[in-house]
């Protein structure tokens, strides 16, 4: 456990290897610059530390400045505090591996004694901190601000709290601690602030983009283009209210009750009758994501009418500008990297954490699903890999402020050593036709010739792909297709996803490829010139040494396979034993419950098939066809009744029993059941009861059919719950249910009264169903399986990583072609002496 | 002219392809030259006036048994038991034996003015029979008048409470048989005797028993001692029952037996060419030939099934004999043996077989892999006397199309035994460890009471039955049928007859004495 840090500690000093008041003054002076040693002693504190370049660096201070301390500045979540989030995100993170192996037993040890953890949250006014946190940030010399929502499509607001408004919260907080600070360490310089930008706040666009702040862009007058960075006026703080006021706006606007209907219709569409809480969570997340949609298309917007690429860009871009200048007591260092990949070689080479820009790019292609990107071949792909950013950082945070205000490194490798869009996209592609990734049938996967066409070709080609998948997807919703069928609904709706994810990254990422911005880093190179030769091998950030067809063929994109968890070998597929693993996690011992839904999940019938078999068991011959004729012209309407609301439609048609005789029915669905729904039973689906039960689980069998038809299946069963009607006087059915049949939602609670009564647990509970009007029930188990699911749950479990089944007739019922009870010959004479004449004619053939 | 005797062809350059059955359909094979094919003898000529014979032969009983009507007095609980569908095979064509012999029993008691009768359909652990299925045994008349009271009663193996225990054999058998028929003054026994294994004491014995008694003669010990189960003399299968049936009659039960024999006349006159000699076809015959085939070719497999099921068969009784169990089926047997036995001389390296759709289990059902293997090495296999048509180490190839599909109402416990035991084990020793608890599971017990299911233990038994040929064979092949299902039956599936050849001179070695088995119409081979 990391201890949070409550109060500093008494001596902040190290053993006397502390920069001593006569040692020369650190800042980007000519001297020789030694960063293990100007940073030695001095505490800093981690903004952002469970990011990708908050992670590498917390390490790299750790390995290789011996004596410096570490305080990461960490959010609280609602279930863990700091210290766990510290411990778990960062620290068990594969970055620290080296250090583990390096330090072995006192690993824990030194982690307790140098890394600490407060509380707080970039988000909020005064980093949320509390006394003893500001006591803590009065102790660190350096602050390095790398927190920051890094997602190009971040909602505007969210984007404009972290990014825009980040820096100047720190940096008032830096300045609020500086009266502290001043009290309790007066030999020490004020705190140090390094905040993290990115090298794209000067825009895409072509030509040269130096290493200069907005101020200096300005103060230098008619010539600010060609500083090539964005140089447009923004009122910034017009911008904070108007994002902040367009989320409001939105958060209403959603609540609109047409739009409330929209998402409901929607919710509908995609889960049919799954009941009304389904429906509702379903909707309420729709809601959500249109509000996010609509911020993310705002920011978007407004960035590239300001002339940002994007809203990332932008709000980093504002953040510098209100940054600089807004606390002038406090000495200030931006550093901007470009695109920050994967580790050239600390901690070890290809170490990289998340899914960042370009890997989804690069799977998506080496899959074969991204077909065409668009780009400039001549175009600059401007990548730095992260050990690089780490190492320049710490070189700045060691060379300290300039006592000249505000200054800004780039660390990016377009202008010293660029890397062509083209070059990168070739040895991409023959990496891959030397790796290829491999298909769920342990076949290569070529990977396709990219042609570099414009990005509006691509994304006219995805928009239409994607609108064909939609329209392709909601025919096939409509139609009542299962099982191996409904499969290919759900290939569809990954396809469409993709194409949809494929246009994303089209839409968010087509301007990084086709950019011919050159990042000058001629300050970064002053400071590296500083460097003598163990430091720099410690401290690598010069952008020259990265050589790209080693970086991107041996570094790069081993580990993004690797960490992309895809087929690399043409070993069996996965899916297999991911089935397989699922099956003995349901068939354990350890399991409670298993409940099973009865229509198309054990027997593909229905209760209209059922009603037409029992109804036409005793009518004469001719009644027979009109029944059928007139359930044939009925079932439009049947079905949709039961896509609806399923109880409402049991409710309906039970009805058509009323006055029938309940000893002639109770009698008769012995043998509906053995001439009909046995044969059209799935006897995978009854072993598995079986199974269930002979493991000690209690079996559940919940159906919306009647008691009386279903009688013959209790014996499988430890508890049947079913619907069941009424009867009069006369022992007839009243037509009416004796209570709510159990649908939808219902089946949740009753299983869940079940499992209460029983001291069973849901979590560890099965449930079987087959349509999305059983989420419910489904939602409510810990081991959730589709049986032959329709389009709509298929779509659903394979979102979820459900376990499915497809389970088969037994091939050889002889099962009616028409569900029908076999004539009784007691009410159709005329038909039974029409077949007694038959035979007698035959008859009379053989014995000519 | 009187019909002739079976007949063994050896195959010669201008012998015509032989006729395979396959399931729902058929295949013509060339068969090597020197090759053996064995023809049923034509069917014998019946009796002329059946009911008149079955009135003599209650008349006038064989062994001690005294004449039908002095058995018969007012007041006395009389039982009729008969057999149940899975024979005769395909179903006769109305009426069937079993309804003219009850209808003459049921004559006798009213005459004698007994009114305590019930009838038992002696389906030991078979499925019950469907109501159009009873109907056609005994006909609406008997069906009518005694199936509303609950006096038409199938037989079952599970009711504790309609079920006594005699005793022990001397072999420690226990006999377990249904109460009510043992508990009447009188138990008339209807047989139609379609093979020779048919009859004698296993009519009750076996017909009427529980689990608790099969389990001793139906095992792959005692099947694989009995060589054959078509030879009462040689079957160990026939001693236990006739243990079984002799404590029986001790135990005071009184049985009067009646067996009825058919003749061979099996199919139709549109499919007549069934029955015929190839060489020997006419004209109508190939036309027969051609459209039937062709037809069931391009009839989905189901419908095909269906039409396959309907066909009823012109048997017609040969004789039959009343009286005392054991003088009875000495008779009954050597009637069998006159309509079916073929002598034969020497075995054989290969015995080809033509598998049809239909086994004494799969009436008016699908007949299931377990079944094909049962058809083909339990009942064809041991249709001889004396010693096996195929020598020790030889190879069986049978045609069928095999394929993995199964009644779920009429086999449930098939489909597990074939996922879950024969997936483990194919050795019918072996088996029998899972024997147990498919026969005591309670969800076979109820579909087996309720429906028209085989009990949960008689997949066991069909394999059982198997248990002498698989121990006799060096290989089985099947050609044509479902490769997966054939190989989870232990054999080996092969796509064409000349490609089973050639697998099987793997086995037997070059230049290998073929005999094919041309069957339906049923023949026994009696080889020296």
């Amino acid at each position: 456990m990391v201890p949070e840090v409550r109060t500093p500690p008494t001596s902040p000093v190290g053993d006397g290897s502390e920069p001593a008041g006569d040692a020369p003054a650190p800042g980007p002076g000519p001297g020789p610059l030694a960063i293990a040693g100007a940073l030695a002693g001095t505490r800093i504190l981690v903004t952002g530390a469970t990011g990708f370049l908050g992670t590498a660096l917390v390490e790299r201070l750790l390995r290789r400045v011996p004596d410096c301390e570490v305080v990461v500045l960490v959010r609280r979540t609602r279930r863990l505090s700091a210290a766990e989030r510290t411990q778990r995100e960062i620290v068990r993170n594969d970055c620290f591996d080296r250090l583990r192996a390096e330090w072995g037993e006192g690993f824990a040890e030194q982690i307790g004694r140098r890394l600490s953890a407060v509380t707080g949250d970039v988000g909020r006014d005064g980093l949320g901190l509390d006394d003893a946190g500001r006591e803590i940030l009065a102790s660190c010399d350096t602050v390095i601000h790398s927190a920051a929502t890094v997602s190009f499509d971040a909602p505007l607001d969210t984007a404009v709290e972290v990014n825009l408004l980040g820096p100047s919260r720190v940096a008032a907080a830096i300045s609020g601690a500086a009266p502290a600070r001043r009290a309790a360490y007066p030999e020490r310089p004020a705190t140090h602030l390094v905040t993290v930008s990115t090298a794209y706040v000067a825009g895409t666009h072509q030509g040269e983009a130096t290493e200069t702040l907005y101020t200096e862009a300005i103060q230098s007058g008619a010539r600010a283009r060609t500083h090539s960075t964005v140089t447009t006026e923004v009122d910034i703080s017009a911008e904070i209210d108007s994002a902040r006021r367009l989320r409001a706006d939105l958060e209403s606007e959603s609540r609109r009750p047409g739009q409330l209907g929209h998402f409901t219709k929607v919710a509908r569409g995609e889960l049919g009758a799954a009941g009304s809480h389904v429906l509702a969570e379903r909707a309420e997340k729709l809601r959500d994501d249109w509000v996010k949609k609509q911020l993310v298309e705002a920011g978007r917007a407004r960035a590239q009418a300001l002339g940002w690429p994007d809203a990332y860009a932008f709000t980093k871009a504002l953040g510098e500008r209100a940054l600089v200048g807004s606390h002038p007591d406090v000495a200030v260092t931006v550093v901007r990297p470009s695109i920050i990949e994967s580790a050239l070689a600390e901690p070890r080479p290809g170490w990289i954490r998340g899914f960042r820009m370009a890997e989804p790019i690069i799977i998506s292609y080496a899959r074969g699903l991204l077909k065409q990107f668009p780009g400039v071949p001549e175009g600059v792909v401007d990548v730095i890999p992260v050990d690089m950013v780490v190492a320049a950082l710490l070189a700045v945070a060691a060379a300290g402020a300039d006592p000249s205000g505000a200054s800004v490194y780039q660390v990016a490798s377009s202008a010293r050593n660029p890397l062509r869009y083209g070059e990168l996209v070739g040895l991409v592609q023959l990496w891959f036709t030397e790796h290829p990734l491999y298909d769920s049938d342990g076949q290569p996967i070529m990977v396709p010739e990219w042609s570099f066409p414009g990005r509006g070709r691509v994304q006219r080609q995805l928009r239409r792909a994607s609108t064909a998948f939609a329209v392709a997807e909601r025919v096939l919703g409509v139609l009542p297709v299962r099982g191996e069928r409904a499969d290919l609904a759900a290939r569809i709706e990954d396809q469409h996803t993709r194409a949809d994810r494929a246009l994303g990254y089209v839409e968010l990422y087509g301007a990084y490829a086709e950019t011919e911005a050159h990042f000058r880093v001629d300050r970064l190179l002053q400071l590296w010139a500083r460097l003598d030769g163990s430091e720099r091998e410690a401290f690598c950030f010069d952008p020259g040494v990265i050589e790209w067809s080693h970086y991107v063929s041996d570094v790069h994109l081993p580990s993004i396979v690797d960490h992309a968890r895809v087929r690399s070998t043409p070993a069996r597929s996965t899916m297999v034993s991911r089935s397989e693993r699922a099956k003995t996690a349901i068939l354990s011992p350890d399991r409670h419950l298993a409940a099973f839904d009865l229509e198309n999940t054990l027997i593909a019938s229905n209760v209209v098939e059922s009603y037409a078999w029992l109804a036409s068991r005793h009518l004469p011959a001719g009644e027979r066809v009109a029944l059928t004729a007139r359930l044939v012209r009925e079932a439009p309407a049947l079905l949709a009744l039961d896509r609806r609301d399923r109880g409402d439609f049991l409710r309906s048609f039970y009805r058509r029993y009323e006055g029938a005789s309940q000893e002639l029915l109770r009698h008769d669905s012995w043998e509906l059941f053995h001439h009909m729904l046995l044969t059209k039973s799935f006897p995978a689906g009854f072993a598995r009861v079986r199974a269930h039960r002979a493991l000690g689980h209690k079996t559940v069998l919940i159906t919306g059919a009647l008691d009386f038809v279903i009688e013959p299946l209790r014996p499988l069963f430890d508890e049947v719950v079913c619907a069941s009607l009424g009867v009069d006087a006369d022992g007839h059915f009243t037509g009416r249910l004796d209570e709510r049949p159990p649908t939808g939602e219902a089946r949740a609670l009753i299983l869940a009264r079940y499992a209460a009564d029983n001291g069973l647990d849901l979590g560890e509970s099965v449930a079987y169903a087959d349509s999305t009007s059983d989420l419910p029930l489904l939602e409510c188990v810990g081991f959730p399986v589709a049986v032959n699911p329709e389009a709509r749950l298929a779509a659903v479990a394979r979102r979820r990583g459900w376990h499915v089944e497809q389970w088969d007739k037994a091939g050889g019922g002889g099962r009616p072609a028409v569900p029908m009870g076999p004539l009784d010959h007691g009410v159709s004479r005329w038909w039974t002496r029409l077949e007694g004449m038959v035979d007698t004619l035959t008859a009379g053939v053989g014995d000519r | 002219m009187s019909p002739r005797p079976g007949f063994v062809l050896e195959v010669d350059r201008s012998t015509p392809p032989t006729l395979f059955w396959h399931g729902e359909g058929f295949r013509l094979e060339k068969l090597p030259t020197g090759s053996r094919v064995l023809y049923a003898p034509e069917p014998l000529d019946p009796l002329e006036d059946p009911v008149g014979s079955i009135r003599r032969a209650l008349l006038q009983p064989m062994g001690d048994a005294e004449p039908l009507p002095e058995l018969l007095r007012p007041g006395m609980k009389l039982t009729i038991a008969f057999d149940d569908v899975s024979l005769p095979l395909p179903p006769m064509r109305s009426p069937d034996a079993r309804q003219l012999v009850i209808e003459q029993v049921l004559d006798l008691a009213a005459e004698a003015g007994v009114d305590d009768v019930v009838l038992i359909c002696a389906l030991a652990l078979h499925r019950r029979l469907t109501e159009a299925e009873m109907r056609h045994c005994v006909g609406d008349r008997i069906y009518d008048a005694f199936a509303p009271q609950g006096l038409l009663q199938q037989h079952d193996a599970e009711d504790a409470d309609n079920l006594i225990h005699l005793g022990l054999t001397d072999h420690g058998e226990d006999v377990e048989i249904n109460k009510r028929a043992a508990t009447s003054d009188l138990l008339v026994y209807v047989n139609i005797n379609l093979v020779a294994m048919d009859g004698g004491h296993k009519s009750v014995a076996t017909g009427l028993a529980s689990y608790r008694s099969l389990r001793h003669h139906h095992n792959a010990r005692t099947m694989q001692q009995s060589r054959s189960f078509m030879d009462q003399h040689r079957s160990e299968l026939h001693t236990s029952n006739w243990r079984m049936g002799r404590l029986i009659a001790e135990s005071g039960v009184k049985v009067f037996q009646i067996e009825t024999t058919l003749n061979t006349d099996t199919f139709p006159p549109q499919m007549r060419f069934l029955e015929r000699r190839e060489w020997e076809w006419s004209g109508r015959d190939r036309a027969g030939f051609l459209a039937t085939s062709t037809a069931l070719k391009r009839t989905p497999d189901r419908l095909a099934r269906q039409i396959l099921h309907s066909v009823r068969s012109p048997y017609r009784m040969t004789s039959v004999q009343a009286g005392e169990v054991e003088a009875v089926h000495a008779q009954t047997t050597e009637n069998v043996y006159r309509q079916q036995l073929v002598a034969v001389e020497g075995q054989t390296d290969i015995l080809t077989l033509g598998l049809p759709y239909i086994c004494p289990y799969n009436v008016n059902s699908i007949m299931n892999p377990i079944l094909v293997a049962c058809l083909g090495l339990g009942y064809f296999f041991n249709m001889y006397k004396g010693r096996p048509l195929v020598r020790e180490g030889g190879v069986v190839i049978m045609s069928h199309p095999t394929p993995w599909a199964f009644h779920p109402g009429h086999h449930p416990s098939y489909i597990d035994f074939f996922e879950q035991v024969l997936s483990e084990t194919t050795d019918p020793a072996e088996v029998g460890k899972y024997e147990e608890a498919y026969a005591t599971d309670p969800w076979y017990v109820h579909l087996y009471r309720t429906g028209n299911a085989y009990h949960g233990v008689h997949p066991f038994y069909m394999w059982y039955w198997c248990a002498h040929a698989l121990e006799h064979l060096g290989a089985v092949i099947i050609v044509g049928g479902d490769r997966a299902a054939v190989r989870r039956l232990g054999f080996t599936p092969a796509s064409t007859m000349a490609d089973a050849l050639e697998m099987a001179t793997d086995v037997v070695g070059r230049d290998p004495s073929l005999t094919h088995l041309h069957s339906p119409p049923l023949i026994m081979a009696d080889v020296s």
